[in-house]
């Protein structure tokens, strides 16, 4: 069962010759023709490409050249720019562009080996969480395919829970990798802000946006961040620090772990199942050694509402450039230069994308700058502040990665609010610019639940450790839809 | 608070999106929905707080004034929706 295997294996089945970089990148681009048209996550696979990456990754190995990636598929959200392949965002206003460059991220994966099958579907601009909202048509749950794959990453998570691909990156502005990680039963990171380099990923909220690795483990995780890290100049917030081996520490017993349970997180509005499935995880954790103390976020509350005016404000900004004069869709028809803004505008985002540019262009609009930006921006500091001082009692923070399992199509698309709050324990996180990761932790109803680890600033290589102990302890990782099994 | 559809159309020229009507009046009330939703950050007490405008505190890097890039101006005309003799084309602003 070639196309279950972790990345480990897979890269000690290519390193023995037992299997090449073609035949691998053959099947998943095999699985992906038979199960596409089911799920709907790609938007774009290109198998002349990943053949020729493949096989240039066969001559590497065969000349002796071993690399922890070399040779392993992999899909791209499509908010990383590719040169030379399309990249839509999920939108009219991109179905058509095909970047000049690559982004960071893209290149660092190809440097390490990684043979590119195609690009993932995803929420419009990476705004929503049911992947819905994509220009694309959504994305099926492989659980079930009545209820959506979270979003915004939607599109990469059901690749990989459908194991149409064994890795994929994803990018996380207020849960865009946790959240589809949770619902899909997947391992998805999101890194300390500025770990990960934004040059190429499309923005959305740029003090929030972050790319992480999304795959079946947190072993997979350690190794895919390991190469999507780095410092790069071409984005003003990539921070300049020492390169790390994020499996350093995989293998570190629990002994001692102090697992910080913030009380807001555990309260009214989680789903029983999911409430279950979490305390037996917690129970899992004080059985390999680690201690759990309640502690608080007073102001985690406060996430959602803030996040929904600092988020589209920054969108409205970012979303700015969209004009059909240098790139993208432009209206056919116009009267003058506002006119073809308006109706390029008008016809190239969708719904969602549209109320989040004109919240965003109100709350930051004469006279209201103060009283919803700036108040958002102090909130924001209250609620990164309650995190400092819980890290100063614990190692590490956990409870449930969403209130629910997977929902159904419909059932909060017509509420935006009732949609905003589908991110209510993931959200505080991004705020804060603090690494967080879901693994799977059971289910609910049949329907996969994720465990949500947070973690103080840059420690990622820790969190992945209490995940991959967990991980060998359990196998709600290795769980896959028996439909696509 | 409640925004007028007067309001709406303010906002929607100001983003350079042309809405119907119909659709100003749906998004009139989502947006109403929204505002009322985050209207609960205004009973927080924040005096003294410095606002957060980004996730790291970190200092503007800078770098040499010298040119970095190499000249891709074809590459980047090629995507363009209207492009001539290598400029972008516009719609006509001065009579």
């Amino acid at each position: 069962m070639i196309h279950t295997a972790s990345l480990k294996t897979l890269a000690a089945q290519l390193a023995q010759k037992k299997i090449s970089s073609v035949e691998l990148a053959t099947l998943f681009l095999d699985r992906i023709e038979r199960y596409n048209p089911t799920l709907n996550a790609f938007i774009t696979v290109d198998r002349d490409k990943a053949l020729a990456a493949a096989r240039q990754a066969d001559a590497q190995l065969g000349a002796g050249e071993t690399a922890p990636l070399l040779g392993i598929p992999l899909a791209h959200k499509d908010i990383f720019c590719t040169r030379g392949l399309r990249t839509t965002c999920g939108s009219k206003m991109l179905a058509n562009f095909v970047a000049p460059y690559d982004a960071h991220v893209v290149e660092r994966l190809r440097e390490a080996g990684m043979v590119m099958l195609g690009k993932c579907n995803m929420d419009e601009f990476a705004m929503g969480s049911s992947n819905e909202t994509s220009y694309f048509g959504p994305v099926k749950n492989p659980w079930d395919l009545t209820r959506v794959p979270g979003g915004s990453s939607g599109g990469s998570a059901a690749a990989i829970a459908a194991r149409l691909v064994p890795a994929a990156t994803g990018t996380d502005t207020g849960g865009s990798i946790r959240q589809p990680a949770a619902l899909c039963g997947l391992t998805g990171l999101k890194p300390t802000y500025g770990v990960v380099s934004r040059y190429g990923m499309i923005a959305f909220a740029s003090s929030l946006d972050q790319g992480g690795p999304m795959a079946a483990s947190a072993e997979d995780c350690a190794l895919l961040l390991n190469a999507m890290a780095g410092f790069d100049a071409r984005d003003s917030t990539s921070l300049e620090r020492a390169p790390e081996d994020y499996t350093r520490e995989l293998e570190r017993p629990l002994d001692g772990l102090k697992i910080g349970l913030p009380k807001e997180f555990f309260g009214a509005g989680m789903d029983d199942g999911v409430r279950a499935a979490v305390e037996e995880a917690l129970a899992e954790y004080r059985r390999l050694g680690a201690e759990t103390i309640e502690v608080s976020l007073p102001n985690s509350g406060l996430s959602v509402p803030a996040y929904y005016v600092l988020a589209p404000a920054e969108a409205s900004s970012n979303l700015a450039r969209y004009d059909g004069v240098r790139y993208g869709h432009r209206a056919a028809e116009y009267r003058d230069l506002i006119d073809m803004y308006e109706k390029t505008r008008a016809e190239g985002f969708g719904a969602e994308v549209k109320r989040r540019i004109l919240i965003g262009t109100y709350v930051l609009s004469h006279g209201y700058y103060d009283a919803y930006y700036l108040k958002a921006q102090q909130v924001r500091r209250l609620i990164a502040a309650d995190f400092a001082e819980a890290f100063k009692q614990c190692d590490v923070l956990m409870g449930p990665t969403t209130p629910s399992a997977a929902f159904r199509f419909g059932e909060k698309s017509a509420d935006p609010v009732a949609m905003y709050l589908s991110d209510i324990y993931t959200i505080a996180v991004n705020l804060a610019g603090l690494p967080g990761l879901s693994i799977p932790c059971g289910f609910a109803g049949g329907l996969p639940v994720g465990l949500q680890i947070i973690g103080p600033w840059f420690a990622e290589a820790r969190m992945l450790n209490v995940a991959h102990r967990y991980q060998q302890a359990t196998d709600w990782h290795r769980r896959l839809p028996e439909e696509f099994a | 608070m409640s925004l007028s559809l007067d309001e709406v159309g303010r906002i929607a020229r100001l983003a350079r999106i042309a809405l119907t009507p119909k659709e100003a009046e749906r998004i009139r009330e989502e947006l109403n929905g929204i505002l009322d939703f985050v209207a609960q950050l205004q009973a927080i007490d924040t005096a003294g707080v410095i606002p957060m405008a980004h996730a790291v505190d970190v200092v503007q890097r800078l770098r040499e004034d010298c040119v970095t890039e190499a000249d891709r101006r074809e590459d980047f005309l090629a995507i363009a929706p209207e492009a001539e003799a290598g400029l972008y084309l516009v719609p006509k602003v001065i009579e």
